[in-house]
């Protein structure tokens, strides 16, 4: 099947799935027992109120209507107003969302090398203490609950040694980066490491790299496992064929032999896994960012939780579904393009 | 005047159901300029004795006793970063199997650039390609094809690239390990018309190791027959293959089909080879001799020079 | 062939697998200790009303101020309510393990039927199942059990469903490939050829070989059950007040941290690292066993 066939058959693919993705959401909040809006106000107000409540957000409509209004206000982006202030729902995602990309960038980045560079070593001492040591540590790493671990090491590296701050985005007593200023416009990404270097300043990055170091810590330690076992079983594979040894053979550099070769064949399985992992990625993010009070997409939803905003619920969860289906769809075609086998 | 010489080399598999002696007390040394066959059956030890010396056993083996010595050097006392720098310049090795023994991902091309730089570290990339575009001509293949990757090539062009990646950086000493076992008849014939000419041309001191006497018989100055993991019989191949003296030797030779002598009823060798987990006393291929006496099951026999450059182990041999 | 025939079976099959683990190198360490770890935990969930020293729930217990560090008295501190952790400890696992369990027959029930029909079956309904299952995994975990557990209000059976309604699309996935693999294989098309019912093909033929990899997914379930529901309970979707658990002590144990009370969350939070460990064990070890990898 050549390259374009194959893409065009994954983006119809999606299509159908994301539908079902949001009449799923939809099911949930509003189809399943319990009326939102009564469970809203833990039934304690006045009936007329309610309805009031209720007709503001288009909850009184029957089902079927409720269903279409909202595919349609999906279509042109509107994920719904806040139960507490009727306030859209899509603005605030938006402008929480950039804090959660950056803590998943960074924390996948960190899971990535850290799970490769150890695999790689756990594979080239094989059945030894090294090769042991490392695999245990993938596997209890991932049986960590991570706000556990983001406790712990709040607590070590945030009050007992202090080197750290406890919790929070950015220091508070300085102005949040704000990227790069041309006259009137401004070129900002939300990503606070970026931006400020788009800035030109130093001190505002190396701020906001303090504060990404516990949280990415905490969330990359709980999902390196997966990519140490993996890059492990790859590289015992792959170190084990022919044409390995064949290099070997000529003299080649052992570095050059790990990496040039093995870990080369290895990438491409990294890559799916990386996109098969982006869903733990954000649902670990939501309890990272509420330990550390990150103000993330993740701290929204579960601020939301408690405040019973279950109309705000539902435009998170419809947004976090919708992202992982186009992140797993770009990653599928990415490997369709550089696996030579789907290509030739 | 000897470029290899192997002395009372032994290696063992270190597995859980016991200790495999898959080479056992092997001595033997290859000249200049000869080209020492290594044949046995299967399981025999000879190809692992080949990566041997290379020191390139894979877990679980490892050498447990003996010397290897490539023009007077030890092999097994230098220490890792040594022994790499002689892996492809002072000693070439041929793999079996061409279609897996090159990186699908590399060009034909880099393969010889990363050899020549690596180990001539002041050449240049331009330079390599054309050391490479020049081997690639005396192998018979089209020299632009150093661009191509591994899967455009033949079965018999791959194992033509492997020879020359071996014998690009003009190795005192070359193993070739079962080089066209894999490949059908006819290239095979052509890869070891190949391997005539190279070796003349450059003057290669070859091992060559197989399980076909045929290719032996073409191309061995001197064979070495090997049986369980140790030396049966060594010798001129001519004389050895005229006048064999191992029981060994001869059921093997028995063992070939003659096109000459159609009608004649194949014959093989009766029982099976030893476990080499756990040996038995004595000579090993006794259980299966029809030569065997009194003295075959308690003791091994050991390699005796029996004059003329041959020598046999095997007590039918023993003088006093 | 009845299916107290195959309950036989499998006993059969795992008694002896289970004496000869020790032989079994370090596949058959893993399953051990992870079977030892898990084992011990239910056990001592089990005996809790007898070995706790204290009423978990009751206040004030010893001397104020409260929290109090581990002393002798109360080996691992007291909350800022005045309750003995040590009981906690004991009887905080029982609502952890009721949500996994049930949420890991749910998923049995549920998903395994729908796999094994809808992959033996093929066409539309393979697919169209497929697709639902699909959307479903694309999901966070957590994010959609948070959502159905939003909706559903608190309790040990809403966590269970939230859980396993997230996770039946894995043992949807494994069942199908398992299915997918074997319905091909000639002894299967042999027996359609004598003119086998489906149904009895399904149940002789594909569920015994269906079954290993079902147990081993239903290992890992149990240990992600734990840390999802860990997880709903941290933010506030978990079980009512009340009751002790080891993940609503490590939520309400955060605020102390500041102060530095570290024994409130880190005795509830070991336990819940040991209870995923033990699983996760069981079933890395049991998938070594059954499915053995060509490693040597």
């Amino acid at each position: 099947m050549s390259l374009r066939s194959y893409i065009v058959a994954r983006v119809l693919l999606t299509i159908p799935m994301i539908l079902l993705l949001l009449t799923m959401v939809f099911l949930i909040i509003r189809v399943m027992p319990g009326d939102p809006a009564d469970l809203h106000f833990e039934k304690r107000v006045d009936p007329e109120i309610l309805a009031e409540f209720k007709h503001r957000l288009g909850l009184d409509k029957p089902l079927p209507v409720q269903y279409v209004d909202y595919l349609a206000g999906l279509l042109s982006g509107n994920l719904g107003s806040s139960m507490q202030d009727f306030s859209p729902v899509g603005q605030q995602i938006f402008s929480a969302f950039p804090a959660t990309l950056e803590l998943a960038i960074y924390s996948a980045a960190f899971a990535i090398i850290v799970g490769v560079l150890l695999g790689v070593r756990a594979s080239r001492s094989y059945n030894s203490i090294p090769d042991h040591s490392i695999r245990m540590f993938g596997i209890v790493s991932y049986a960590i609950p991570v706000f556990f671990l983001g406790e712990v090491l709040i607590i070590v590296f945030g009050i007992y040694l202090g080197w750290f701050p406890t919790g929070l985005r950015f220091n508070p007593r300085i102005e949040a980066p704000q990227g790069l200023q041309l006259g009137g416009w401004r070129l900002a990404t939300g990503l606070y490491t970026v931006d400020s270097l788009l800035e030109g300043s130093l001190t505002k990055f190396a701020e906001s790299l303090r504060y990404l170091s516990l949280p990415v810590l905490a969330l990359g330690t709980v999902l390196c496992g997966i990519f140490i076992r993996m890059t492990r079983s790859n590289m015992l594979e792959t170190l084990r064929l022919d044409f390995v040894t064949s290099a070997r053979a000529r003299g080649i550099k052992e570095r050059a032999v790990v990496y040039a070769y093995a870990l080369r064949n290895a990438f491409l399985p990294i890559l799916t896994m990386m996109g098969l992992q982006f869903a733990a990625l954000l649902a670990g993010a939501v309890l990272t960012e509420t330990t550390f009070s990150w103000p993330g997409l993740g701290r929204y939803l579960v601020t939301r939780i408690t405040f019973r905003d279950y109309t705000a619920i539902q435009g998170a969860v419809v947004f976090y579904g919708v992202i992982v289906a186009l992140v797993s769809l770009v990653v599928d075609i990415l490997y369709a393009y550089l696996d030579p086998r789907i290509r030739f | 005047m000897s470029v290899v010489d192997v002395e009372s080399l032994s290696i063992h598999y270190l597995m859980r159901r016991g200790n495999i002696r898959a080479v056992d007390d092997v001595t033997l040394s290859v000249r200049k300029g000869e080209t020492l066959g290594v044949v046995g059956e299967s399981g025999c030890g000879k190809s692992t004795l080949g990566l041997a010396l290379i020191r390139l056993i894979p877990y679980p083996g490892s050498i447990v006793g003996g010397r290897v010595l490539l023009d007077g050097t030890d092999l097994r006392s230098l220490p890792e970063k040594e022994m790499r720098q002689i892996r492809g310049k002072r000693i070439g090795f041929i793999f079996q199997d061409p279609m897996t023994s090159l990186n699908p991902v590399k060009k034909i091309g880099d393969h010889f650039i990363e050899l020549i730089r690596t180990h001539e570290k002041r050449v240049d990339k331009a330079e390599a390609l054309d050391r490479a575009s020049r081997m690639l001509e005396t192998l018979g293949i089209l020299p632009e094809r150093v661009n191509d990757y591994p899967h455009q090539f033949s079965g018999g062009m791959r194992q033509r690239v492997m020879i020359g990646l071996a014998l690009t950086l003009n190795p005192e000493f070359v193993i070739a390990d079962e080089p066209t076992t894999s490949l059908d008849v006819i290239v095979e014939a052509q890869i070891l018309e190949l391997l005539k000419r190279l070796k003349e041309a450059f003057n290669i001191t070859l091992m060559l190791i197989t399980h076909n006497i045929g290719i032996i018989a073409q191309t061995a100055d001197r064979v070495a027959v090997m049986y369980a993991g140790r030396l049966a019989e060594v010798g001129p191949s001519l004389r050895l293959f005229a006048d064999p003296l191992h029981p060994y030797t001869q059921a093997l030779l028995s063992a070939v089909p003659n096109v000459a002598k159609p009608g004649r009823v194949l014959s093989w060798i009766p029982g099976a080879p030893p476990d080499l987990a756990s040996p038995p006393p004595g000579c090993l291929y006794n259980p299966r001799c029809p030569h065997a006496f009194d003295r075959c099951p308690r003791e091994a026999p050991r390699l005796m020079d029996v004059g003329g450059g041959r020598s046999v182990a095997c007590f039918l041999y023993y003088r006093g | 062939m009845a299916g107290g025939e195959h309950r036989g079976r499998i006993v059969v099959q795992v008694l002896p697998r289970i004496a000869s683990l020790r032989k079994r190198g370090l596949a058959g360490w893993t399953t051990l200790a992870g079977s030892v770890i898990v084992a011990s935990i239910f056990v001592m969930t089990l005996a809790a009303p007898w070995i706790s020293p204290h009423d978990p729930t009751a206040i004030g217990l010893g001397k104020p101020p409260h929290p109090s560090p581990p002393s002798a008295d109360f080996p691992m501190g007291t909350n800022h309510l005045g309750m003995d952790m040590l009981s906690r400890i004991f009887w905080g696992g029982s609502t952890m393990l009721q949500v996994a369990v049930i949420s890991v027959i749910v998923c049995l029930v549920v998903g395994v039927p729908i796999a094994l029909l809808a992959s033996y079956s093929g066409g539309i309904l393979d697919k169209a199942t497929s697709l639902v299952m699909d959307s479903i995994y694309a999901f966070p975990g957590l994010v959609l059990a948070i959502a159905i557990a939003a909706m559903l209000g608190p309790g040990v059976v809403n966590m269970a469903l939230s859980i396993g309604v997230v996770y039946i699309p894995s043992y949807f996935r494994v069942v199908r490939s398992q299915v997918l693999s074997i319905k091909e294989l000639p002894y299967v098309e042999a027996a359609r050829t004598i003119g086998a019912r489906d149904r009895s093909i399904l149940f002789r033929y594909i569920l015994p070989n269906v079954v290993p990899s079902v147990v081993v997914i239903a290992t890992i379930n149990f240990a992600d059950a734990i840390l999802t529901a860990a997880g709903l309970t941290f933010v506030g979707l978990g079980i009512s007040v009340g009751t002790p658990d080891w993940g609503w002590d490590l939520t309400w144990g955060r605020q102390y941290l500041t102060t530095g009370s570290w024994w409130i969350i880190a005795f509830p939070g070991l336990m819940i690292v040991l209870l995923a460990l033990g699983f996760t064990l069981l079933g890395e070890g049991l998938s070594e066993l059954l499915n053995p990898r060509l490693e040597e």
